[in-house]
């Protein structure tokens, strides 16, 4: 590697065409290999993205919108929109401090084990739905652990609301808390501590600094902790008792649709399903919007101070 | 600037970890703790009987091959979609961005339908590859589709903040000093990527291997051939073998630990060496 | 944003206390399998105009549906039935066994073993039946494919099986070794096992895969006149098996909610003949013959077996057969070498 100061590179690169080229080389790929990235991506994305989500709608839609619409018009359909939402609701805010918590802790500081408290983070993934169910069917059935004792108070856990709840909350605890420690372990502790030794305190730096930096992190998280708890599907199905109007949830709702053979009624759920997931997108890119627009006006205006 | 020092000068470890531990504990290692000992509960024999019968042990080939193969797969072109979401411009990029997560929204069962309408022999896609000779529904390439399509979104989606993060200085410093493109990628840009990486990997593959609502519809569930163990747990679940599902349930879990224990090992070395 | 959040709030919020105030009612949980789903709508319907032109009081009837297994494990681990209506006696006597939930004598407290409406296994194929399926002995044709869910995880899977059996039993001249070399051989023509009826009903209709479907007759009148009209044709073996789908109170849950008298009620005006006739409507055998004979056109005659008379009764057929190191293990394991 040559020695050359930054400095110097870029004074001489507005000079010399020949290595303004170089430098472009260096730090962009050229048109053809970039477009073939683009296409492998878009390709692999198409097989994998696209077509379902067209083969859901195209099931929807496919009888026109009245009867899309006349499928979600529906009691137990809306009873499922409900309890999604609640259960959404509840979840997902859990998981935000959890993860916020969680990352702070691992991230800019070092423990012992630290690896082995990450994974047990990360088993909620790894643990089947079915395997999930099963556990809470163990302590909190009628011939669980727990079961005599939640019937005797009438305490409904299973085959009702807040079972439903926790087996999601169990599922998607790690969203979160994965997305936001390896950006902030990326980032590092340095504007921390140099907020902190500053004489900001700590929730201060917290505020002010690890947020404004992790927000993007923590904008994927809660999509993605939301899509997935609207999506569940394998643990629900075991604890909910599917009840009609009930205790079924969007996804279950699906299930009872498709099965009855109304296939067009059991797609139009899914894509409005579909769309509750993606609403988080929506507000994402308004973040987006708002911060572009923020950024600019303040680049102005410290334009204006400096001249 | 040692360890110690840096531990005590950012503040909340306390409170953060605390609460780490007590959410971790109440949500999770309560209920999974309970499985453990409910398996403990097992004589040696029963649990031996029940986790190594030939076909629960050709269902764990099944199910940790075609996860690792999907997360293989979804390690390579969740960094390259990641790569061009962040770093390229091309008509309907938001929309892409946008259905990254939809394996994570459409419920496993509508994915699963969704699938195998588009890679049954009959199907919109399947029947260019019949042609071609190749089946994917009701074959362990279609688990290995199914696999890959609900890990998709993991290796994306922990990569694209950490690049989106990546200062630009870094790789015109790397340029400047006169290192080609190929050389900034491999030395600059994938050592930060790397624990991103290696997580999104680690996630899509313990995703994978525990996967049951989709890959039931398009695995054709044979016995010895595209049974996935999931699928085997539910089954003794249904005839009311509680000890034999949570014993097979425990290996699972175990199995998968490990591995996650291995790769998260693996990154925190990794990232301790490099600093 | 803020505005919409609330209102999922309260909305959901108001379900619950909705879901709770209005307990005060009359309310049935009636716990099912997959197949009953539209029979029971129109039933329940029914029965509520009945009660309470009878009583003066509403009844709500909640339903629940799933794979009857599972279902019956729902119930053991807790969810609230009040009457259970599944499968197969197998199903619901788990109750018992693992949970005590029902008497010992369950299945005669109510006529013709507690099944209000039976029906039994028959074959599907495609229009024209292209491949000539006559009866069972076709499905063992190394050119046929066969669907059929598994009889580990779908009950119906298990009355095909016990069906297919019984036919081969009395071809051989109840010759058990030869019995077992036709169903292994049936087995090896199946490409896909899935995990209920109703899946495999989606594999057989849908995804166009085989050749003949074994099925529920309901079920394969369902496919016949409403998923694809003219698409298949039912073809009725020599011999099938007598399914008798029961029906039980749970004792256990009624009684602590008080639910007994409405509960037996509902069971019972099960075989009122309203209820007979729209059993035979929904491609259910009425068990009352005088209604079966109004039906008569729909239902083919079929030589009948019972259960009982072949295998000794369900819980024996599922020790030999179905359980864990059962005969159907020991085919899967036979087919996996080949």
């Amino acid at each position: 590697m040559t020695t050359t100061t930054a400095s110097g590179v870029s004074q001489q690169h507005e000079a010399n065409p020949e290595l303004s080229a170089r430098w472009r080389r260096a730090t962009e790929e050229p048109v053809w290999i970039r477009w073939t990235l683009i296409t492998i991506a878009l390709t692999f994305l198409g097989l994998f993205l696209v077509l379902p989500l067209l083969v859901v709608l195209y099931g929807a839609f496919e009888q026109g919108l009245g009867v899309w619409f006349a499928a979600i018009n529906e009691p137990d359909a809306w009873a499922a929109i409900r309890l999604s939402l609640l259960v959404v609701v509840i979840v997902v805010p859990i998981n935000v401090l959890f993860g916020v918590a969680a990352a702070w802790a691992i991230a800019k500081h070092e423990f012992r084990g630290k690896p082995i408290l990450i994974s047990l983070i990360d088993m909620p993934f790894a643990i089947s739905p079915v395997v999930v169910g099963l556990i809470f069917v163990i302590l909190f059935g009628s011939q669980g652990w727990l079961g005599p004792w939640l019937a005797a108070h009438d305490i409904r856990i299973i085959f009702a609301v807040p079972g439903i709840i926790i087996v999601i909350a169990f599922g998607t605890m790690p969203f979160i808390a994965r997305e936001l420690i390896p950006l902030m372990q990326q980032q590092g502790k340095e504007e921390e501590e140099a907020s902190l030794t500053l004489g900001a305190n700590g929730w201060k730096t917290f505020w002010y600094v690890t947020l404004p930096n992790i927000k993007w992190g923590l904008i994927y998280g809660i999509i993605l902790c939301n899509a997935r708890a609207l999506g569940e599907f394998g643990a629900v199905a075991v604890v909910s008792g599917r009840i009609r109007g009930e205790t079924n949830t969007m996804p279950l709702h699906i299930e009872v649709l498709y099965n009855e053979y109304m296939f067009t009624a059991a797609f139009a759920v899914s894509s409005l399903l579909t769309g509750l997931a993606l609403v988080t997108i929506a507000i994402k890119s308004f973040v987006e919007w708002l911060d572009e627009r923020s950024r600019e006006s303040t680049a102005i205006s410290h334009e204006g101070a400096v001249s | 600037m040692s360890v110690a020092k840096k531990r005590r000068v950012i503040p909340g470890f306390g409170l953060t970890m605390g609460f780490t531990l007590f959410y971790l504990s109440f949500i999770f290692l309560i209920p999974v703790g309970g499985l453990l000992l409910y398996t403990s509960m097992m004589s040696w024999e029963d649990f031996w009987r029940a986790v190594s019968h030939p076909q629960v042990v050709a269902s764990y080939k099944l199910s940790f091959g075609a996860a690792l193969i999907g997360a293989t797969i979804n390690l390579v072109f969740g960094a390259l979609v990641a790569w061009v979401l962040v770093r390229y411009r091309f008509p309907g990029k938001k929309l892409i961005d946008a259905l990254v997560d939809l394996p994570f929204a459409l419920p496993t069962a509508v994915a699963g339908i969704a699938l195998v309408t588009l890679y049954a022999s009959s199907g919109w896609v399947g029947q260019y590859l019949q042609i071609a000779g190749i089946k994917v529904a009701y074959t362990q390439l279609g688990v290995v589709v199914a696999l890959t399509y609900i890990g998709l979104p993991f290796v994306v989606r922990t990569v694209q903040p950490v690049l989106e993060d990546l200062e630009a200085e870094r790789e015109e410093a790397s340029a400047s000093l006169g290192a080609s493109r190929f050389t900034t990628i491999r030395r600059v840009i994938l050592p930060s990527l790397l624990p991103a990486l290696m997580t999104g990997y680690a996630l899509a593959f313990a995703r994978a291997v525990g996967e049951y609502g989709s890959v039931v519809f398009i695995s054709g569930n044979m016995p010895y051939r595209t049974e996935i163990t999931p699928l085997l747990i539910v089954a003794k679940a249904e005839q009311f073998d509680y000890h034999g599902a949570a014993a097979i349930g425990t290996v699972m879990l175990l199995a998968a630990f490990a591995l996650l224990l291995l790769i998260n090992g693996l990154q925190w070395w990794t990232s301790r060496r490099g600093v | 944003m803020k505005i919409s959040l609330r209102h999922t709030l309260i909305g959901g919020l108001a379900t619950l206390f909705v879901a709770s105030a209005s307990a005060a009612e009359i309310e049935l949980l009636n716990v099912s399998y997959d197949p009953t789903r539209e029979f029971y709508r129109e039933y329940n319907a029914a029965f509520s105009k009945h009660w309470s032109e009878l009583k003066g009081d509403e009844v709500r009837v909640r339903q629940s549906h799933g794979g009857s297994g599972s279902q019956a494990r729902s119930v053991i681990d807790g969810l609230d039935a009040d009457v259970v209506t599944l499968a197969l006696a197998y199903d619901v006597d788990a109750l018992r066994q693992q949970a005590d939930l029902i008497p010992e004598n369950w299945q005669s407290r109510l006529p013709d073993n507690s099944s209000p409406y039976t029906s039994t296994i028959v074959l599907l194929v495609r229009k024209g039946n292209p491949k000539n399926i006559r009866d069972w002995d076709d499905l063992v044709r190394d050119d046929v494919e066969v669907i059929t869910p598994n009889p580990k995880t779908s009950g119906g899977a298990r009355w095909n099986y016990l069906a297919a059996w019984g036919y081969a039993l009395n071809k051989f001249d109840g010759d058990e070794d030869k019995t077992y070399q036709f169903i292994s051989k049936l087995f090896q023509n199946v490409p896909v096992l899935d995990s209920g009826a109703r899946g495999a009903t989606n594999t057989f209709v849908q995804r166009g895969l085989g050749d003949v479907f074994i099925a529920w007759e309901n079920e394969a009148f369902l496919s016949v006149e409403q998923l694809g009209k003219g698409e298949f044709e039912i073809v009725v073996p020599s011999v099938s098996i007598l399914a008798e789908p029961p029906v039980t109170v749970v004792d256990k849950n009624v009684d602590r909610k008080g639910t007994r008298e409405v509960a037996e009620a509902y069971l019972g005006y099960l075989y009122s003949d309203e209820a007979q006739r729209l059993a035979g409507q929904h491609y259910y055998r009425p068990s009352n013959p005088e209604i079966g004979k109004e039906f008569a056109d729909s239902f083919p005659d079929v030589e009948l077996f019972r259960i009982d008379d072949v295998f000794g009764g369900w819980q024996k057929a599922q020790d030999t057969h179905f359980n864990d190191g059962g005969k159907f293990d020991s085919i899967l394991e036979e087919i996996s070498r080949r």
